[in-house]
């Protein structure tokens, strides 16, 4: 027993390190990281360049755009990353932080947009909002004449705006920790918030007091953190037509047949009107690479001039199909001529 | 016999009425739990089992010799030819967005397709040859009834155009659907017709593979020890405790731990299988650990006086004839703690091994996820056709447990003795 117990454990251990002796430990492979939101598009994109380059697929981790850009900074050798997905623009300090750790060349590459919408089920009837009720009816706290504040007393959509259908107020949204969450409090809470004359000088004289009223979304119930999961929301939206779930465009386009998306200031979220920028809860998403990983990591060039493509991301690319807004002609020429000069970030 | 043992009395009847409520209770609480695992395995295999079956669209393809160079098939434009083949079928589609819906119907992976026929067939060469090819995720959401045609006459990513050709396609036979094989032999991808689930489950053995290297001589060797060779003090108490209060520890601790010591102390390769393998062991240790001493406790001690008096030393006696008939105990507790490890997704997410990987992992040491991971990846996704393929993923995952479970039971029955 005792020796079958050594022969079986020495023969599984030469198979696993045997098997491993052929890795290489020199990096034949992009090792990408970064935003969930980025990351349906850069596995697109991968999976392409797998497929129809001799380079192998890259590796594409979704960590979130802080914890990519941590990654990201940390080094500059074989164990960091060589690419970062964001959906919000780089910030000073990680520039910063990447410049303590030697990686100072930077390529910033803008991919296209994310459309953020209100949609709610087709069983019900579709909503035109603005901004102002999608802030009145979600915050924490609402504006009470001059200079004042109070506990938001709106109930239902016909109390935030008499034009409103009669409808309890039940929106399905993201939790803090996610990137679509602070980009909706951002763009469409922070928008409604400034519609209010001294709110919006406010932001000037006390920007802590300022942020606390526009950033706060309401917990007594109107709102209901639905976790990260987009699908799930879409399915309770199914279930339960007066309810109105906040999640990333891409979502909305592959569900259009059960759901549709309320229009904001007028506008409804689709392909056109996110690029043009006039439907006005959207953002734009962001890849970084490292440029001293050229030469090191097999591929990098190659991938970028994947991405960097019209047949990727152009209005009739694969990524299109895949729900990224993109970018207008002018806009994606002078980030392809970028791209291929390697330019460097600058803030 | 007297009348005090015939006799009913209020007192025996209230004891029997006590244990028929006991029963009865137990029944029930059985008759739950039977009935949320048949609500979750009913509704996954239900939702799953959809993902087992392919869509394919066949197709006339002229495989034209001037553009085919026979010396060089693979440079070949083969999606052009399935294109050219595409608007042939359907000759009165002009328009280039038309063309554009239409070329929708197919997978991306039709030029691979073709492109592989040609290679294994150069004979075809020349000739029409009809191809069955995998259609796209929305054409076979619709074929299989998950999308429904809404009043404007269009199915959630199809339109009315569409829609006509599948069902002219439909009237001809050339639509069909067929058992999905390349959900087993592919990695993944971000096409759900085309995402398969080789990738995740070689990772997922691997990983177990160095799991099971690691914790299981080292755990069973501390049992034995700590059962029988140390002596009972403060030290072993003190260690004792220790080990049941590992076993508690919330697994994101151990992935925090692999990423600080494993990856960034010893620079071990980001997202590979061994040190996925390495932290899923430590984690499972602590059970291995406790589940063996259990098994070494229940070996009755008259079999360790018995060798011990025909003068045999203490390690003769242990590895003779008390760990034979511990074995049994402690494979089971090493497959009940290799079975979570099989679960587990929060330690893996700190070593990068939440990922999109495409290529099937080759050895311990290359880029690999695991099946519980792809389950996560794909009940993330926006595209409707990954619903049933998470089903898929997670029947794959019960199964395996299923099976594993099942080599519990098998090594507990060869190797039990009676006593």
């Amino acid at each position: 027993m005792y020796k079958k117990i050594l022969i079986a454990g020495a023969l599984l251990s030469t198979t696993i390190l045997g098997t491993g002796s052929n890795a290489a430990l020199a990096r034949d492979q992009i090792r990408i990281v970064g935003s969930s939101t980025v990351f349906p598009f850069a596995t697109t994109v991968a999976e392409r360049f797998g497929k129809n380059t001799p380079f192998k697929t890259p590796v594409v981790e979704s960590t979130g755009s802080g914890g990519g850009l941590k990654l990201f900074c940390s080094g500059a050798g074989d164990n960091a990353p060589d690419i970062t997905n964001a959906s919000r623009r780089i910030k000073l300090s990680e520039v910063k932080k990447c410049a303590a750790n030697g990686i100072t060349d930077i390529v910033e590459v803008k991919l296209g947009y994310d459309g953020i919408v209100l949609a709610n089920s087709k069983k019900a009837k579709a909503m035109e909002l603005t901004l102002k009720d999608v802030f009145l009816a979600l915050a924490k706290n609402v504006p009470d004449g001059e200079g004042k504040t109070t506990a938001n007393p709106y109930k239902t959509w016909k109390d935030v705006n008499p034009t409103l259908p009669d409808l309890k107020i039940e929106v399905m949204g993201p939790p803090p920790t996610s990137g679509t969450r602070d980009a909706f409090v951002e763009l469409a809470m922070e928008g409604g918030c400034k519609s209010f004359k001294w709110v919006k000088a406010l932001k000037k004289k006390d920007k802590k007091t300022y942020k606390a009223l526009c950033h706060t979304i309401r917990e007594d119930g109107a709102f209901i953190e639905a976790g990260e999961n987009d699908n799930l929301i879409v399915q309770k939206l199914n279930a339960n037509p007066s309810a109105f779930g906040i999640f990333g465009f891409s979502f909305l386009d592959q569900n259009a047949d059960t759901i549709q998306g309320s229009k904001i200031n007028g506008v409804a979220p689709d392909f056109d009107q996110i690029s043009d920028g006039s439907y006005p809860v959207s953002r734009s998403l962001y890849f970084y690479v490292k440029k001293s990983r050229i030469g090191k990591t097999d591929g990098i060039q190659e991938y970028l001039a994947e991405f960097a493509n019209d047949k990727a991301w152009g209005p009739e690319g694969y990524l299109a199909d895949k729900g990224l807004i993109p970018m207008s002609d002018k806009e994606r020429k002078n980030w392809a001529e970028k791209v291929k000069n390697l330019q460097n970030l600058s803030m | 016999m007297t009348e005090t043992f015939t006799r009913k009395t209020p007192e025996l009847a209230r004891r029997h009425a006590g244990e028929k409520r006991f029963q009865w209770l137990g029944k029930a609480a059985i008759t739950i739990a039977i009935g949320f695992l048949l609500v979750m395995v009913g509704t996954i295999s239900w939702m799953g089992v959809g993902a087992f079956k392919q869509t394919q669209i066949a197709l006339d393809v002229y495989l034209d010799p001037q553009e085919i160079d026979t010396a060089a098939p693979n440079k070949a434009d083969y999606g052009a030819m399935v294109k050219k083949a595409q608007r042939s079928k359907f000759s009165d589609v002009k328009k280039h967005n038309d063309k554009r819906k239409l070329y929708k119907l197919l997978s991306s992976q039709a030029a691979f397709t073709l492109q592989h026929q040609v290679a294994d067939n150069p004979e075809l060469i020349g000739q029409t040859a009809k191809i069955w090819f995998i259609a796209s995720d929305d054409v076979d959401m619709f074929i299989k009834g998950n999308t429904n045609v809404d009043d404007s006459g269009n199915a959630g990513k199809l339109d009315k155009k569409q829609l006509q050709w599948i069902a002219a396609l439909k009237s001809t036979g050339d639509i069909r659907t067929r058992f999905n094989s390349s959900f087993f032999l592919s990695g993944d991808s971000r096409e759900p017709e085309l995402a398969g689930i080789l990738s995740a489950f070689t990772g997922t053995v691997l990983t177990l593979a160095v799991c099971f290297a690691l914790s299981f001589p080292v755990g069973i060797l501390a049992a034995i020890y700590l059962e029988e060779f140390t002596p009972k003090n403060r030290w072993s108490d003190l260690i004792e405790v220790n080990i049941n209060n590992l076993a508690a520890v919330p697994s994101i601790v151990f992935g925090l731990l692999g990423l600080s010591v494993f990856l960034n102390t010893f620079g071990l390769p980001r997202s590979s299988p061994l040190v996925g393998g390495m932290v899923l062991g430590l984690m499972t240790l602590p059970t291995i650990i406790i589940a063996s001493r259990a098994a070494l406790r229940a070996v009755p001690p008259s079999i360790r006086q018995a060798a011990l008096g025909i003068g045999a030393t203490q390690i003769q006696t242990v590895f003779h004839h008390v760990a034979p008939l511990a074995m049994p105990g402690m494979l089971t507790g090493a497959i009940i703690g290799m079975a979570r490890a099989l679960g587990e997704t929060a330690p893996l997410l700190m070593i990068g091994m939440v990922a999109f990987i495409v290529d099937v992992p080759g050895s311990v040491l290359q880029p690999a996820t695991a099946l519980p991971v792809q389950i996560f990846l794909w009940a993330d996704s926006p595209e409707r056709a990954f619903l049933e393929k998470t089903s898929a993923a997670i029947i794959v995952l019960i199964v395996f447990l299923i099976f594993m479970n099942l080599i519990a039971i098998i090594l507990r029955h060869k190797y039990r003795q009676r006593f």
